[in-house]
């Protein structure tokens, strides 16, 4: 897809060549009082790359996403998008997140409105594109996507499947710097796995920077560039999918990939 | 922020930095807004204060002598005001809640009952209060039908309770409306009788996502009873008028508007408190 190349190069000077689109520095989070939820968490993202966060529920694989877009304040630390901090208090954190595309577990799809305006809302209000060209632009992802038909139909009219491709050509649709993944398969049905997950492949093949949190192990390590494993809010093991699936080095990694497989074979 | 046993965490020279500018950045928003109201006030205060006809209004509408004369009586008049906002609030609500579920009831049996109800609230909701007051509190001992009051403040108060009971049905429907179908039918596939589920699922659902609009609701009845007064029972707005029409000089409406106001600003931030409340146990932690 053309969606990186014409990706706008951020605020000048800021993208180093070569570095990482994102960095998370000692990045500390805790809920209400005490709760630590992510814990001294370092992670570094390549351009190009896919990095895939595994872990049980609760392992701060969802709150890591959420704070690297900014919908969660961080408490300590600092995380870096493309070289600039934006979790100074002086960044507009509109403008970093105008550069992130994050799909959800959940769709959060606009229900009153229809498809073709729920990829057009940003284009149009935030980035203010034409109407025509941003349209142009929607239906153009929709064909990529297979959903050629669906531009004026309502979310509640489509499957699980089609809805998530939808959130993922509305993330897509702003040109985002970086794609955030959050168990984007997790509510759908087996069977719709399959078609959301190709799509995740396309992007991959066309060089989108990805961070993608998922149970899906299989796809883990066909996609990933590098996994992490996440367990009380540590990034426990990090690796190649070879290193972390193959040869983990900590028992509770081992344990962890263990009752996975287990539970597919039941 | 507390820790866990274990473990030692001591906020790094970033954080500490950060949370200096945050602290900055607030009192400089603060003082901004605190400046400008400032500001506001003395030019709202000179412009009143100078011009040309502010002694006589002052005289007229600001009288402390006046005020003084007024203020017991129209304190003993809202105490009237008091009474009927509480007998009133209450049959509002139970009346209120009837019609809501009367509305919302299915099947063809129900059909005479959720059609009156249903007309029930068009034609209150679309009447004027003050007609329907008027109507009521004339209308009725009009009729001189035996064993029935004439007491303006009974005729009055139902008065209210007609009109307000409209409103306030409208409000608990949306609420009703507003539970997800799953809710019901969990409800109705646990073996709950459909009035079972609609009092023991729906219904607390409902009740308490329409908290603040209800409470709005309470807060303009209170205002409403005011209304009242042209029945010619002495609340605290007939007891300015008294005064007032006695000395040609309206320091006594000021009077009783003033403790109208300090009425429901109590009400008004609790109705704040609770949906504030209601927004933070909805929120998942999120800051947007």
């Amino acid at each position: 897809m053309s969606t990186t190349e014409k990706t706008p190069v951020p605020a000048a000077g800021a993208v180093p060549d070569g570095g990482p689109v994102l960095r998370l520095e000692s990045v500390r989070k805790t809920y209400g009082r005490g709760t630590v939820v992510l814990r001294d968490v370092d992670l570094e993202v390549p351009p190009h790359s896919v990095t895939v966060l595994i872990g049980a529920s609760g392992s701060g694989k969802s709150t890591l996403l959420r704070c690297a877009n900014l919908l969660e304040e961080i408490d300590d630390g600092a995380i870096f998008l493309d070289g600039a901090e934006i979790t100074d208090p002086r960044a507009d954190a509109d403008a970093v997140r105008r550069r992130i595309g994050v799909v959800f577990q959940a769709y959060n799809l606009f229900p009153h409105m229809t498809v073709l305006d729920n990829i057009t809302l940003a284009p149009r209000r935030v980035h203010k594109v034409p109407r025509a060209e941003a349209e142009a632009r929607a239906r153009e992802l929709l064909e990529r996507l297979g959903l050629g038909g669906r531009a004026d139909e309502y979310p509640d009219r489509l499957s699980g499947g089609q809805q998530q491709r939808v959130a993922i050509v509305r993330a897509l649709a702003g040109r985002p710097r970086l794609l955030l993944l959050d168990e984007v398969t997790a509510a759908l049905d087996p069977e719709l796995v399959g078609e959301v997950l190709g799509v995740v492949r396309d992007l991959k093949e066309e060089g989108m920077t990805m961070v993608i949190a998922t149970h899906e192990m299989g796809f883990a390590r066909e996609v990933a560039d590098q996994v992490c494993f996440l367990d009380g809010g540590v990034v426990l093991e990090r690796g190649t999918p070879e290193q972390v699936f193959g040869d983990p080095q900590h028992e509770r990694t081992r344990r962890f990939l263990q009752r996975i497989i287990e539970a597919r074979r039941l | 922020m507390p820790e866990q046993a274990g473990e030692a965490y001591a906020p790094s020279q970033r954080r500490i930095e950060r949370e200096r500018f945050k602290r900055a950045r607030a009192r400089r928003a603060t003082a901004v807004a605190a400046l400008s109201t400032l500001v506001t006030a003395i030019v709202l205060f000179l412009v009143i204060t100078g011009s040309p006809g502010w002694p006589r209004t002052r005289e007229t509408f600001f009288s402390a002598e006046y005020a003084r004369k007024a203020l017991p009586k129209v304190l003993e008049g809202l105490l009237l005001n008091l009474q009927l906002l509480v007998v009133c609030g209450a049959a509002v609500l139970v009346l209120g809640l009837l019609l809501a579920v009367a509305r919302t009831l299915h099947g063809p049996v129900f059909f005479p009952l959720r059609a009156l109800a249903t007309a029930y609230t068009d034609f209150f909701r679309g009447l004027p209060l003050i007609i329907c007051l008027l109507m009521v509190v004339f209308g009725v001992p009009a009729l001189r039908l035996q064993g029935v009051t004439t007491d303006p403040v009974v005729l009055g108060g139902s008065a209210l309770v007609l009109t307000y009971s409209a409103y306030v049905a409208e409000v608990f429907r949306a609420g009703i409306e507003s539970v997800h179908p799953s809710q019901r039918a969990a409800a109705r596939s646990l073996g709950l009788s459909s009035g079972q589920a609609l009092r023991f699922v729906v219904l607390p659902q409902a009740v308490r996502r329409v908290v603040p609009p209800l409470l709005n609701d309470l807060v303009s009845l209170q205002k409403d009873t005011g209304l009242v007064s042209i029945a010619g029972a002495v609340d605290a707005v007939y007891a300015a008028q008294i005064i007032a029409g006695k000395d040609f000089n309206f320091t006594p409406y000021v009077v009783a508007g003033l403790v109208f106001v300090a009425l429901t600003i109590p009400m008004t931030r609790f109705t704040d408190w609770v949906t504030a409340r209601m927004d933070r146990r909805r929120a998942q932690g999120g800051i947007v």
